[in-house]
């Protein structure tokens, strides 16, 4: 029992050398995508590529004669043409801007924060066997967890082939500022279960919210940068001159109507399993308190998250309500997963206070 | 849905064309209009109610009351609820004399039954029920209907693509119509074109999505009505049979019935808990387990343990475990040598290490030292594990029983119990008690340790404290229809809003025409409801298949293209042979 005990502690110890050693790598990571904005900025590659002229492709012939009179035939070549009052404006190039040394930095910065991942990831494993259950039980598990799934999100999407790099320095940001928070005020020593949590919905229900929530994340940068490119182009459109920031900047994010789309995609996909995460809740208060909905702060939070979620979805489907609205519903939706997470657990009592803080 | 009527009237040269696109994307969803036209209504009393229920019925408004449904669920979360936790209410109101009647006044003890909570989601849900309703009857026409056909200008279209072919147009047509169908579109041939269209199901989930949440707002409402709830605390050893005067506390939902409470009944044998021993978190509880007895009227006993989260379930009625305590088992005896007192008395925890308050409380046999009838209350602390004597206060340093001692005081005089008032059994109503003096004329104490009594000055009696020591575990007992109601309607409501958000609703057109030079034009065109990457590249996968069947004719300079084709896409054999 005792040796147990010693091997427990020695591969908690290990699982928090883990989380700082992925700290360490995050903020070279995040030096590297800083580096590649620099490098990036200095590119005139970027510039005129980001020039916002309308690409309306035209009805083209599909079919090309080669020299020689034999006729190669293509598959038929689909044309696209986006909806009326869009503003058909090209993506930017993105953080390297097509600069050679910018871009080496940011394969660098990508390797890195993989690297970084894996060891974060192992942090999280180890303490869930040092632990010997989910590695859910308090606030600095949930958030060591939480900011593993965003970056494997992220990187999920980059191993698609989607365009994500953008993305990489105000996630590593943020990544390196949870951990910050994790392990210097919700640290909290490896231990067993209180009782209450005893329960395989434990897998369930803290999984699913955990994910959602990093995904959701994941949404809410794409949404705030959506605000700022949509009034970069909207300046621009209207024939101003936008700040050095934007030119700089903004100019090499996707367009507003690219970051508005994947914004909605993340948000609509997740949003079927943020209601089975409270689903899968009330099914466990029913079975842990007496009543699947009781009200408690916790869960009169993750009903309001739902209900503004909900308003985004449909303010999307509203004419007047498309676009930055939405989008500002989107932020506000996000805020108050947040507070669920932060504001709930610390400020106010609630039956989910065992996180222990 | 106002749109045919409008694009109909609007009919002039230049309108034309974006007639018809609009009947191209007709009722490819049930979507409501947006009302343009945002004045009151100059009409009477008939047109103001059509107006309202218009308003109400309009996404706009039904977005600004999900909005007011979030703001005012936040007060609930942020100030104490009498459906929640009522002694925290009490606390606050003590703290917040002022605020309380303001409070009061706007509910906001009751935020989830207040009078405004209730309006905005029973307008969310008229207005929910509004939008439904017609959405239902338009999809129910839209399933019987078939997709319109082809828009003037394809070209027009989020995704286009074209090619010529030696093809007839009506092979085309053919082949189209058998690769739409094969691919599970609604396909028909229309107006020389062929049209089709895939995904409905995303509106059935939309609407299954939403009647769902109608299904679990009556669910909810039912357990409401409906459900009942009571606690109960047993001593080990001790029983509970579930009738209503046996409840320590009982609330009901207005509609129910006291009938309805399910006949069965169960003794606590043991109530197990440990804790964690050492370590930082020492005392931190590791497992509450509750060994019960039960049966029902003619049935066999049965055994089941209970844990925090393992309710029994009995007849519908679940048992859950609450908390637990312990009951020091005490004798008393009065001056005569009698034991006038022998039980179990459960004492209530004041912390985690379960230190513990309560009172016993000795009615009936008692004679002092001059044989009179008196009553005998004993003020009691327990804790499972003493500092030790002298080692500070009397508060329990570890929540097992390790070193458990008991603390008493004594009163004697009258209880005041038989005044028919309802009185709390862990507290002492002491106005009409005298306490035990001590030999210094102190109030009479003494800490006792397993086995140990104590003499009550003036050769009152004696207390004794046992060496057993019974642990108590308190119960609520629920009862709630409805649940299974809720969790259908939940798993509905996920699996149309997956349906809603995952599914594309799209038509696709076909159309083959008869070039100037002779030569056959395939036109393909897609519309999705949402702008979709999708969408182009599965116009483009279809026209591929039909490229297939309808080759690229070749430039004016002859040449043998057909074979180069076939190689180039060979046609899926399986998918054609799907068609019918």
């Amino acid at each position: 029992m005792n040796l147990a005990a010693a091997t427990n502690a020695s591969l908690a110890e290990m699982s928090n050398v883990l989380i700082y050693s992925s700290m360490a790598v995050y903020t070279l990571a995040f030096l590297a995508h800083i580096a590649e904005w620099v490098f990036g900025s200095r590119s005139k590659v970027g510039r005129t590529a980001a020039a916002l002229t309308p690409s309306r492709t035209a009805a083209a012939p599909q079919v090309a004669a080669q020299a020689g009179g034999t006729a190669v035939l293509d598959r038929p070549k689909v044309v696209t043409r986006s909806a009326a009052g869009s503003r058909d404006v090209p993506d930017g190039p993105g953080a390297a801007a097509g600069d050679v040394q910018g871009d080496l930095y940011g394969r660098i910065a990508v390797s890195l924060t993989t690297l970084a991942f894996l060891v974060e990831a192992a942090g999280v494993v180890t303490r869930a066997v040092a632990v010997q259950r989910a590695p859910w039980g308090n606030m600095y598990e949930f958030s060591t967890t939480f900011s593993t799934v965003a970056v494997g999100a992220y990187l999920g999407f980059l191993l698609a082939k989607k365009d994500i790099r953008w993305m990489g320095l105000p996630l590593v940001t943020t990544v390196l500022l949870d951990l910050g928070i994790a392990t210097t005020w919700l640290y909290t020593d490896s231990d067993q279960l209180v009782p209450a949590l005893h329960s395989y919905w434990l897998w369930i229900h803290v999984s699913t919210a955990i994910f959602c929530g990093a995904v959701f994340y994941l949404g809410a940068v794409a949404t705030l940068l959506y605000l700022f490119r949509d009034s970069y182009e909207s300046k621009l459109a209207g024939g101003g001159s936008p700040g050095g920031f934007a030119r700089s900047v903004l100019e090499r994010l996707p367009a507003a109507a690219s970051l508005d789309k994947f914004a909605y995609r993340i948000n609509a996909a997740i949003f079927p399993l943020w209601t089975f995460t409270i689903v899968a809740g009330a099914i466990w208060a029913g079975d842990a308190w007496g009543r699947y909905w009781g009200w408690d702060a916790k869960e009169v939070w993750s009903f309001i998250t739902w209900v503004a979620y909900a308003a985004y979805l449909h303010a999307r489907a509203t004419a007047g309500w498309k676009g930055r609205k939405a989008a500002y519903i989107a932020l506000i939706a996000f805020g108050c997963f947040l507070f669920n997470y932060y504001g709930v657990n610390i400020f106010v009592t609630s039956k989910h206070s065992y996180a222990g803080v | 849905m106002s749109k045919t009527d409008t694009t109909s009237a609007a009919n002039r040269a230049a309108d034309a064309e974006a007639a018809a696109e609009a009947e191209a994307g007709a009722q490819l969803s049930t979507a409501p209009q947006e009302e343009t036209s945002s004045g009151g209504p100059s009409l009477g009393p008939v047109g103001w109610v059509r107006w309202f229920w218009r308003q109400l019925t309009s996404m706009r408004v039904a977005l600004i009351l999900l909005f007011l449904l979030s703001l005012g669920a936040i007060p609930g979360s942020l100030i104490p609820q009498n459906g929640v936790d009522e002694l925290k209410v009490q606390d606050f109101k003590a703290a917040n004399p002022g605020l309380t009647p303001v409070y009061e006044k706007l509910q906001l003890f009751d935020v989830y039954s207040s009078v405004w909570f209730s309006a905005i989601y029973i307008l969310l849900f008229v207005s929910l029920i509004g939008c439904i309703v017609p959405r239902t009857w338009q999809f129910v026409g839209q399933l019987r209907g078939r997709p319109p056909g082809a828009p003037k200008r394809l070209t027009r279209l989020p995704a286009y693509t074209s090619w010529r072919t030696e093809a007839s147009p009506e092979q085309v047509d053919e082949a189209a119509l058998r690769l739409l169908k094969g691919r599970r579109y609604r396909a028909h041939a229309v107006k020389g074109s062929v049209a089709g269209e895939k995904g409905y199901l995303r509106e059935a989930g939309n609407l299954l999505f939403h009647i769902a949440l109608i299904v679990m707002l009556v669910a909810f409402a039912t357990g409401q009505l409906f459900k009942s709830e009571g606690g109960k605390l047993v001593v080990e050893g001790d029983g509970f049979s579930n009738t209503l005067p046996l409840y320590d506390d009982f609330r009901s939902g207005s509609l129910f019935d006291t009938d309805e409470l399910a006949p069965f009944s169960f003794t606590l044998d043991q109530f197990t808990g440990t804790y964690e021993p050492s370590g930082p978190q020492r005392g931190t509880p590791r497992t509450f387990e509750a060994d019960v007895s039960y049966s029902v009227p003619g049935g066999p006993d049965k055994k089941g343990k209970i844990k925090v989260n393992e309710p029994l379930v009995v007849e519908g009625t679940k048992v859950y475990l609450i908390s637990h305590g312990y009951a020091p088992v005490v004798t008393v005896r009065d001056a005569r040598g009698k034991a006038v007192f022998k039980g179990a008395v459960p004492l209530l925890p004041v912390d985690n290490n379960i230190t513990s308050t309560g009172v016993i409380k000795v009615m009936d046999g008692y004679r002092n030292a001059k044989g009179e009838k008196e009553q005998l209350g004993l003020p009691a602390f327990f804790v499972p594990t003493y500092a030790g004597k002298g080692n500070g206060q009397m508060f329990s340093q570890f929540p097992a029983l390790a070193f458990p001692a008991l603390n008493l005081g004594a009163y004697h005089g009258d209880l005041r119990v038989d005044g028919g008032l309802p009185q709390n059994v862990y507290q002492l109503d002491r106005s009409k008690l005298d306490p035990f003096k001590d030999k210094n004329g102190d109030v009479f104490k003494q800490t006792l340790l397993p086995g140990e009594t104590m003499k009550l000055p003036g050769g009152a009696g004696s207390v004794t404290f046992e060496k057993e020591i019974k642990e108590w575990a308190s119960f609520q007992i629920s009862q709630q229809p409805g649940n299974g109601l809720a969790l259908a309607g939940a798993i509905a409501a996920i699996a149309g809003l997956a349906g809603s958000l995952f599914i594309q609703r799209r038509r696709v057109w076909v159309r083959a025409t008869t070039g100037e030079d002779g030569v056959t034009v395939v036109e393909m065109a897609g519309l999705g409801r949402s702008e979709s990457a999708q969408l182009p590249e599965e116009l483009a996968g279809l026209a591929a298949r039909l490229h297939a069947e309808a080759p690229t004719a070749p430039e004016p300079e002859p040449a043998s293209a057909e074979d180069a084709a076939s190689a180039a896409d060979p046609a899926d054999p399986a998918d054609e042979g799907a068609e019918k």
